[in-house]
């Protein structure tokens, strides 16, 4: 699974360059997620723009990595898909997420 | 009465292989028809029991195959799928409570949501075992068509 991350003053954005995070690549990307974020801001935004799907094991992975972060960083989503938007909902982790429709959306509202 | 429109795939039961079988059914259902507000629904759906299948019905198995079986109709679609492996705990389909989110970050869940997911986004679930063999059929029902003199995209 290949991520990519970029860090502006305040803010990691890592971007997921996969079309899904399903069971088959949920381990892979906790593991990747757990080192690209490792010792960055405070505040990361996990660029989903080309994540086209996701299954009930890519959410936990999605979890697990809030999880590892510790208690005193944040990880905000952007950019979901219609169906990974619908999982969220769902299962009610959209109350958990900050989710933002675009990356530029996710990066305008710093301010909160 | 018609038998609907055919769509099957066999593929071997890995994390893998159901990744791309759930890509390619998702796509071949589009193709046929199946409305485009009812395709998150039956992705999401058919990827949760299929993940299910095999991790759990072949956790012991080191060689198995799944077979999935669509029908599509003008109202309504349904997948049956199949495996050889352990059956359904109690031969029965789960009740799929979510998982509570719990009050804290380290108290979220980080599975359980499957069969609850299978639940909200289907509109029957039929389970049988029968001669070593696991058979959960999905229906889905889509009652309003988009008006077909519809142009657009």
């Amino acid at each position: 699974m290949a991520l990519t991350s970029i860090t502006t003053d305040a803010t990691q954005i890592i971007k997921v360059h996969s079309d899904r995070i399903d069971a088959a690549m949920a381990i892979q990307f906790k593991e990747d997620m757990r080192s690209e974020a490792e010792g960055g801001t405070a505040r990361v935004v996990l660029d989903l723009t080309s994540v086209e799907f996701i299954d009930s094991s890519g959410l936990g992975a999605i979890v697990a990595s809030m999880k590892q972060l510790g208690n005193d960083r944040r990880l905000d989503l952007a950019g979901l898909h219609p169906f990974v938007e619908k999982v969220f909902r769902l299962t009610r982790m959209d109350t958990v997420f900050k989710l933002y429709p675009t990356l530029d959306d996710a990066l305008a509202a710093t301010a909160d | 009465m018609n038998n609907g429109k055919c769509l099957d795939l066999s593929f071997a039961a890995t994390e893998s292989e159901a990744s791309s079988g759930i890509a390619q059914l998702s796509l071949g259902l589009a193709e046929q028809g199946l409305p485009a507000h009812k395709a998150a629904d039956v992705k999401i759906a058919l990827a949760e029991a299929i993940n299910n299948v095999v991790e759990h019905a072949y956790a012991d198995f080191t060689s198995a195959q799944v077979q999935v079986r669509c029908r599509l109709h003008n109202n309504w679609l349904e997948i049956l799928i199949s495996d050889t492996g352990n059956p359904l705990p109690g031969f029965r389909v789960p009740d799929g409570i979510p998982a509570a989110l719990g009050s804290t970050r380290d108290e979220l869940p980080e599975g359980g949501f499957g069969w609850f997911l299978i639940h909200e986004l289907t509109s029957d679930i039929h389970y049988e075992r029968e001669n070593g063999c696991n058979r959960l059929s999905l229906r889905f029902d889509f009652p309003d068509p988009p008006d077909g003199k519809k142009t657009s995209q």
